[in-house]
């Protein structure tokens, strides 16, 4: 709870930072910051209470998403470090906006009120659909922005239709208190069609949020057209909540529904698999690419839903963080590329093993942890996701198609590693500038993916 | 302790090779690859011939899963990591007279290669095992990617696809296997090897676990129909990576088999058996068939090695004890005969600047050392008694014909055929008249010689005293077979 009434205060401290003359002390004070949330929010460890009429609960699973929610963003607000040197202005207001979104994120982890869900999604969004226009001169990012925004408002206005429906069944917004009501109705509240309804529209809704097919549509084009840096946020931090906030309602509110509301998520998984990898596969841009394979990885990561067992909750913590990490590194470096060479195609990429090795390893090692290769953490995100669900002896199958299009997956990852190097550098393309920030950033980024790729147990063993 | 230090020098070698710039980096990993082989010998010496699992060390990895970093050797192990030891140095010695560029990169993937080889045969865990497959996949994919010929982008792209798709497979099945296993009191499963031989499922489930593991090991080896990535890649590879692939790399997928497919789904292997047998014995017919096409020389013993391999394939599935000792021994012939063809078509190919039989001949009349060399490994594989060839082929062979006699009659073609394409290949490249391409011809370096001869001694040493080697893994394969048949 601190960490959100600290987060909010440092929004506005930011807000006014933003006033001052010389913008250089926006970034570091916004790391700070960060971190001071970081170190506050592991006090609340083995400490669960509740706040605001019960409303809110910060448990362990709260503290352990929000300090990798946390964590991500302090990962990813180095590479903003570009926006301080061309002292654009109104940056301020950016760096306030990216506070606000995490108070959102935070909320989304730790509700225990669907109202909460609710206000959590939108502090979250409202944010995210201003910085995804925050290139004012930009025609695509004011295109994303607008795009995200109209679909955005529709979905959020039909998740409250969902949950306006379960409250006319229930007669509750706590979660807990929706369990048990439903389970009051019999066969979990199965054969209430209000009840149900209500159920699956919710799904329909935080499935837009976490751009799962068939409510992807708008990803590929809000990923493209959002300023690279706000992208990396939308595919880490708003991914790892919104996946987080809905493992909570399936596993607290909805357990009992389970062979209701089985089908459709199965369709769901199935469909974001299928489409973010073979959508993948086709694309040139690079950053389409990471798109459809944010796409998929949502598949991934709702496989855990189909299972609650002693896995669950950590295969999504495992895999959300390792995700993140690779996630960071490929867009931060796409941004650098993009910013320097003009263009996000693979073809951007060309020899960048001989002027960039140090870039080149990182993302090299980033597509091996998106593809799930061992020695890097990505391969135990896919192992846990893998191991939750196996439990579950009908969806055998289900692992089959997972599998056969992790496989096509590695496909598409390594046309990058490929491209930086197996192919000759570009007529006139020199080494990418980076800052020794930015690489000691991407340095503590790899490490941490091999780190958790060798032990595993650093990180999976605490949910 | 040993185990580790097995596993994790050559890692160590990798790193210190990685900050040695130039020249220096190819005699480091030399030196390295030999304090390696030293180490193996030395646990050789102390390996105590019982069906045990020695220098075995077991920590947790993933405790909470009961996930156990477990590594050890018992025979078979030992004799994989014998081989893997002893072929390294050679292949490092080999490219001594290559100008790669960046060799400091080129030496340490050789070297973080063999880390993941070693890995895959003392991991008694199967999560380990997987961990290691894919490890020791990575860098062979960097060094022939990077290092290979024209078309090697593509080439090696596909194979990279074609076998992380399989092994997906494997682990899939490895994890449905791990939530059968009963657990300790640690944790609720256990994914070591004796928890896995200790299942007992019923035939349907083995029998679709058969095929996901299967498929793993079936790729890589390569097992007819599953061999399409194999030549190509051989082709566009550069010889070093020719030689880890074909000579160490390929008996991954067999030892596979031996220790993570035969034991722990019998059921479905006894169901099965019959349909491998006929994959492999078809893919024995139709390498030696297309190896007697072949005009290109690497091209040729790619095919010639899918007939060996299907005949290793064979036997191991026949579920009798001549069947696996032979592909034991066999495993190892095969890799010190293909390692030194190899490295003939590379030494006549940096002379001559070509691979096509056509191009060649009358090499024999400047070069009698070398000839006699390539005689040599030419025989051990094509199986002449007193090599190393005949005792696997024969043990093989032999375990074939008790399976099924028709089998063993077709399989039998295996030694005729390859007759018919070494002899082929060696009269076309060694006698005849000179060539345009191979006047002036210059007979071994000292360099060379010292890859072949103890390729040529190795392949005598089994050829003579195959017991040498049969003593270390018979205790281990009969203890494999009783687990097998329970």
């Amino acid at each position: 709870m601190i960490s959100i009434i600290l987060l909010s205060g440092f929004g506005i401290i930011n807000l006014f930072v933003g006033f001052l003359k010389s913008k250089r002390i926006l970034l570091p004070l916004s790391l700070l910051f960060l971190a001071i949330v970081f170190g506050i929010n592991l006090l609340d460890w083995n400490d669960t209470q509740s706040y605001i009429n019960n409303m809110i609960t910060i448990d362990n699973f709260a503290v352990a998403f929000t300090g990798i929610m946390v964590l991500s963003t302090l990962l990813i607000l180095p590479f903003t470090q570009h926006y301080i040197t061309r002292n654009d202005e109104n940056i301020g207001e950016l760096y306030a906006l990216i506070l606000f979104s995490l108070v959102g994120a935070i909320m989304m982890v730790s509700y225990n009120n669907m109202l909460m869900l609710f206000i959590g999604i939108e502090i979250l969004s409202i944010a995210m659909y201003v910085l995804a226009g925050s290139d004012k001169r930009s025609m695509r990012s004011a295109e994303a922005a607008l795009k995200y925004f109209l679909m955005g408002s529709f979905f959020t206005g039909v998740m409250l239709f969902g949950i306006v429906m379960v409250y006319g069944a229930t007669g509750t917004f706590n979660i807990s208190e929706i369990a048990s009501s439903a389970e009051a109705m019999g066969t979990g509240g199965v054969n209430n069609v209000m009840f149900m309804l209500g159920v699956l529209i919710i799904i329909i809704g935080i499935s837009f949020k976490i751009s799962a097919a068939p409510f992807h549509f708008w990803t590929p084009d809000v990923y493209e057209g959002t300023p690279t840096v706000w992208t990396a946020y939308m595919s880490t931090v708003v991914k790892t909540a919104g996946v987080a906030a809905f493992y909570k309602l399936m596993d607290a509110a909805f357990a009992a529904s389970y062979p209701g509301w089985m089908p459709t998520l199965v369709a769901i998984i199935v469909l974001s698999l299928l489409i973010g990898n073979v959508g993948a596969v086709v694309q040139q841009s690079m950053k389409r690419m990471l798109a459809y394979s944010s796409i998929s990885h949502a598949g991934y990561l709702l496989m855990t839903l189909l299972a609650f067992n002693e896995f669950s909750t950590s295969a999504i913590l495992f895999y959300s963080f390792a995700y993140s990490l690779a996630s960071i590194t490929a867009f931060g470096v796409l941004q650098l590329v993009a910013r320097q060479r003009g263009s996000e195609n693979y073809e951007a990429f060309n020899g960048l093993g001989k002027t960039n090795p140090l870039l080149a390893f990182s993302v090299t090692v980033a597509m091996m942890s998106l593809g799930g290769i061992p020695l890097t953490a990505g391969f135990f995100g896919k192992f846990f996701v893998f191991s939750a669900l196996i439990e579950n002896p009908d969806m055998m199958w289900l692992i089959v198609v997972a599998v056969i299009l992790a496989a096509v997956g590695i496909y598409y990852y390594f046309r990058v590693v490929i491209a930086m190097y197996l192919h000759p550098v570009a007529e006139g393309h020199t080494a990418i500038k980076t800052t020794s920030f930015i690489n000691a950033m991407l340095i503590i980024i790899t490490a941490l993916t091999i780190l958790l790729g060798i032990a595993p147990a650093l990180l999976s063993g605490v949910l | 302790m040993i185990t580790a230090l097995l596993l994790f020098w050559p890692a160590l070698a990798a790193l210190l090779v990685l900050l040695i710039k130039g020249e220096g980096a190819k005699k480091v990993a030399f030196i390295a690859t030999l304090v390696e082989f030293a180490i193996a010998l030395f646990a050789t010496v102390n390996f105590v011939p019982d069906a045990t699992t020695q220098f075995a060390l077991d920590m947790p990895w993933v405790e909470r899963a009961g996930i156990g970093f477990s590594i050890g050797m018992d025979g078979i192990s030992l004799l994989m990591v014998l081989l893997t030891t002893f072929l390294v140095p050679l292949i490092v010695l080999s490219s001594f007279k290559h100008d790669y560029k960046n060799p400091h990169v080129f030496y340490a993937l050789v070297l973080f290669m063999q880390t993941g080889l070693i890995g895959v045969f003392v991991a008694m865990d199967a999560f380990l095992f997987y961990f290691f497959w894919e490890v020791a996949l990575i860098p062979i994919y960097f060094i022939a990617a990077i290092w290979g010929g024209a078309h090697r982008i593509p080439v090696t792209f596909k194979f990279f696809v074609y076998t992380i798709f399989g092994s997906l497979f494997m682990l899939a099945a490895f994890i449905y296997l791990y939530f059968q296993t009963a657990g300790t009191e640690l944790a609720a499963h256990s994914s070591n090897v004796n928890a896995f031989y200790q299942l007992t499922m019923d035939s349907a489930t083995q029998s679709w676990i058969f095929w996901f593991l299967f498929l793993a090991f079936a790729i890589k080896m390569p097992v007819f129909p599953f061999h399409t990535w194999q030549p190509d890649t051989y082709t566009e590879s550069p010889t070093q990576a020719t030689m880890l692939l074909a000579g160490i790399m390929l008996k991954m997928g067999i030892y596979g088999v031996i220790r993570w497919l035969l034991p722990v789904v019998p059921l479905g292997v006894s169901q099965w058996a019959n349909t491998v047998l006929v994959l492999s014995i078809i893919g024995i017919i139709y390498g030696s068939i297309i190896a007697i096409r072949q005009h290109d020389l690497k091209r040729l013993i790619a095919y010639s090695s899918i007939a060996h391999v299907g005949l290793i394939s064979a036997g191991i599935f026949t579920l009798n004890e001549q069947g696996l000792q032979g592909g034991m021994i066999q495993m190892l012939s095969h890799g010190i005969n293909v390692v030194g063809l190899f490295f003939i078509i590379d030494i006549i190919f940096r002379r001559t600047n070509t691979r096509e039989i056509s191009n060649l001949g009358g090499i024999t009349q400047t070069t009698p050392a070398l000839s006699i060399m390539f005689l040599i490994l030419l025989m051990g594989s094509v199986a002449l008694p007193l090599t190393n060839g005949f005792i696997g082929e024969f043990l093989l062979l032999s375990g074939v014909f008790q399976y099924n006699y028709y089998f063993g009659a077709v399989a039998g073609l295996t030694i005729i055929l390859a007759a018919v394409y070494m002899l082929r290949m060696f009269q076309g490249v060694m006698f005849g008249t000179k060539s345009e391409a191979t006047e002036g011809f210059a007979d071994l370096t000292f360099h060379e010689k010292a890859v072949l001869i103890p390729l040529v001694i190795m392949v005598f040493w089994i050829g003579l005293f195959p017991n040498t080697f049969l003593d270390i893994s018979e205790p281990a394969v009969g203890q494999l077979l009783s687990i097998i048949n329970r």
